[in-house]
């Protein structure tokens, strides 16, 4: 503690833009504020359990698990790859796959709809070909498409920077032992990795569980999911008991996977993110 | 314990500091207007031209939609001495006591206002709002994708145009012309009308391409698809990009919408702020930016310098005839709720 002053401006910090937002959110969700004064109410939360909303919450885990696991079947083998030994220049490799990302998310996505537009780059290119292609924007798979494109970094850089650091001599004794390739990668690589993949799990998952600006744009706004939903009580409705108490859930759900995730990790010590 | 409540009283220390350091660094004797008004909706050379009449230095913001210049008023994050809300903003913000009424004879040039745009809903004795600019909402369309004559809303439910047909995701406003199309009023709370109008638009869903925003003219004009709703404002700028496109006020009627100029309670300039409003309402003023943006005046003297193209055009400048039907919107209050959950019902299939 003798070093306390240090952590100061980070403790303002967090109280100003982390505990007292919280501390609103959580007030909001829970009274009812009326001419007569304000009273405690469960409403909000009963509400948040009806049929349409928990449509709304079931969509938005599905489309974000989809999207997680194709970062993670696309990011592992990336990750191997600019992690692997043989490569050489390798951090221009890295530079290249960072690069995107210093560009607006917002940019980035509004590129994607030029490109998947009916009159757009791709469907042209096809039709020169003659061949018709479906409408590519406006669907389910468009969105899936948008978080995977958006967040494929995430899952990359913590699994790339745990592999790159696995002593080389472990992976050396495993293959001198006899261990072909496939049974060196399970036993040895994949477990030493995993708290690299629990972190990409974690950032992935929680931009794709909360994005409201991906399914407005690329799905054309038909799959309303539960960030639209909460923008959607607070700017339009002004509902903010409600849109607070979607939240303070969707809070509830991102600490409970944060939880499983973590106590995976403690399990497996190593150089994640967290 | 001790430690947080002594950061805490540092922090606040601080900030009243730095507050009142640069309190004391502006320019006091040279007065100060701020202005809170919607993206690309005023000649910058309106600004310039009060600046240096009245020698009053202009802060100037934009916004993009109502929604989030309510809320930034509302939480008191903006000591704004001039708004341009659209009606039913406006409405909300005279019923939550948020807006001064205006002095009247402060602003002489109020006098040029068509007297059509006067003691409409949202401010029925016009204490509070001077009309900006005007406008309705309608069809904007392809000719080269929809040959027959666009003249009802039920066109958007038609099976033909499947997957060409853009709605604006916008709770009042699509929702609104669902109620036209069903010829009930778009400020109606009644259960059954709405159900009924949550039925159709759950019927039209298929046939929707998507429910967009701004992006719809950059649609429109690259031909994305057949049809769209849109605001007059960007049908006329989509028209002027892509003259196969053409805008119809549907015959059912439609919403007549308006930019009014307020003072809200926030700003600390009143005197000012109706120095300004007056400024706008100048002929020679109100004519520029007219000309400049292309959205429709209410000005009566400054419609009359307009060029022909501009008031022949039905787009900006509708007949009487057009309009018969047509409503400004209202603020629903405790009834939004309902309109909430339609939409709501209706994006979630």
């Amino acid at each position: 503690m003798r070093r306390s002053w240090l952590s100061f401006p980070y403790l303002v910090w967090m109280i100003i833009f982390t505990v007292v937002p919280l501390a609103l959110i959580l007030f909001y969700s829970v009274v009812k504020i009326e001419d007569g004064g304000i009273f405690l109410t469960m409403g909000n939360f009963k509400r948040v359990l009806e049929p349409i909303y928990l449509a709304v919450f079931l969509r938005s885990i599905k489309i974000a698990i989809i999207s997680t696991s194709i970062c993670l079947l696309l990011g592992y083998p990336m990750a191997m790859i600019l992690a692997s030994k043989e490569l050489s220049n390798k951090s221009i490799l890295v530079v290249l796959f960072v690069i995107p990302m210093w560009m607006n998310f917002l940019a980035r996505t509004y590129a994607w709809m030029t490109l998947l537009e009916k009159n757009g780059l791709i469907a042209t290119f096809f039709n020169l070909l003659g061949i018709e292609l479906p409408m590519l924007l406006y669907t389910e798979g468009t969105v899936i498409l948008g978080m995977v494109y958006n967040f494929l970094p995430f899952m990359v850089l913590p699994i790339y920077s745990v592999l790159v650091k696995i002593d080389k001599a472990v992976l050396e004794a495993a293959e001198d032992l006899g261990a072909p390739p496939t049974i060196v990668f399970r036993r040895v690589i994949f477990p030493l990795s995993l708290p690299g993949v629990t972190s990409g799990i974690i950032m992935v998952f929680m931009p794709a569980l909360t994005t409201f600006v991906i399914s407005r744009l690329l799905g054309g706004a038909h799959f309303t999911l539960i960030g639209n939903l909460i923008e959607q009580q607070f700017l339009t409705t002004r509902d903010w008991g409600f849109g607070s108490a979607l939240s303070v859930v969707l809070m509830l759900m991102i600490v409970l996977t944060m939880g499983f995730a973590l106590r995976y990790e403690k399990e497996n010590e190593g150089g994640g993110l967290w | 314990m001790k430690f947080v409540l002594r950061s805490l009283l540092v922090t606040l220390l601080a900030i009243t500091l730095i507050i009142s350091l640069v309190g004391c660094g502006s320019d006091k004797d040279k007065p100060v207007l701020k202005v809170y008004n919607w993206g690309d909706y005023i000649d910058p050379s309106v600004l310039d031209g009060f600046e240096e009449e009245y020698g009053i230095k202009v802060i100037y913001d934009e916004f993009a939609t109502n929604e989030e210049m309510y809320a930034k008023i509302k939480a008191g994050a903006g000591d704004y001495d001039i708004l341009i809300p659209s009606d039913y903003t406006i409405k909300r913000m005279i019923d939550e006591d948020m807006l001064h009424k205006l002095d009247f004879d402060n602003i002489p040039n109020y006098k040029y206002i068509d007297s059509r745009f006067k003691d409409l809903a949202y401010d029925p004795n016009n204490e509070y709002s001077v009309p900006y600019m005007w406008g309705t909402v309608g069809i904007l369309y392809n000719k080269k994708m929809v040959k027959e004559e666009v003249n009802s809303w039920k066109i958007l439910w038609d099976k033909k145009y499947e997957k060409q047909i853009l709605m604006l995701d916008s709770i009042r406003d699509s929702i609104g012309i669902t109620l036209k199309m069903l010829e009930y009023s778009l400020n109606t709370k009644s259960d059954k009308e709405l159900d009924e109008a949550k039925e159709a638009l759950i019927k039209q869903k298929p046939l929707v391409l998507a429910y967009v925003g701004d992006e719809v003219k950059d649609k429109m004009i690259g031909g994305e698809a057949a049809l769209a709703v849109v605001w007059s404002g960007d049908a006329i700028f989509a028209k002027r990009e892509n003259p196969d496109l053409e805008y119809v006020i549907p015959k059912e009627g439609s919403n007549l919408w308006f930019d009014s100029v307020v003072i809200p309670k926030a700003g600390k300039n009143k005197k000012e702020a109706e120095l300004f409003i007056n400024y706008l309402c100048e002929t020679e003023v109100a004519y520029q930016n007219a000309d400049y943006i292309g959205y429709a005046s209410p000005h009566i003297e400054a419609v009359k310098m307009l060029p022909d193209e501009l008031i022949t055009d039905k787009t900006a400048y509708p007949d009487d005839s057009d309009l018969v039907g047509s409503e400004v919107l209202e603020d629903l209050a405790g009834s939004l709720v309902k309109y909430d959950r339609i939409w709501t019902e209706v994006k979630s299939r």
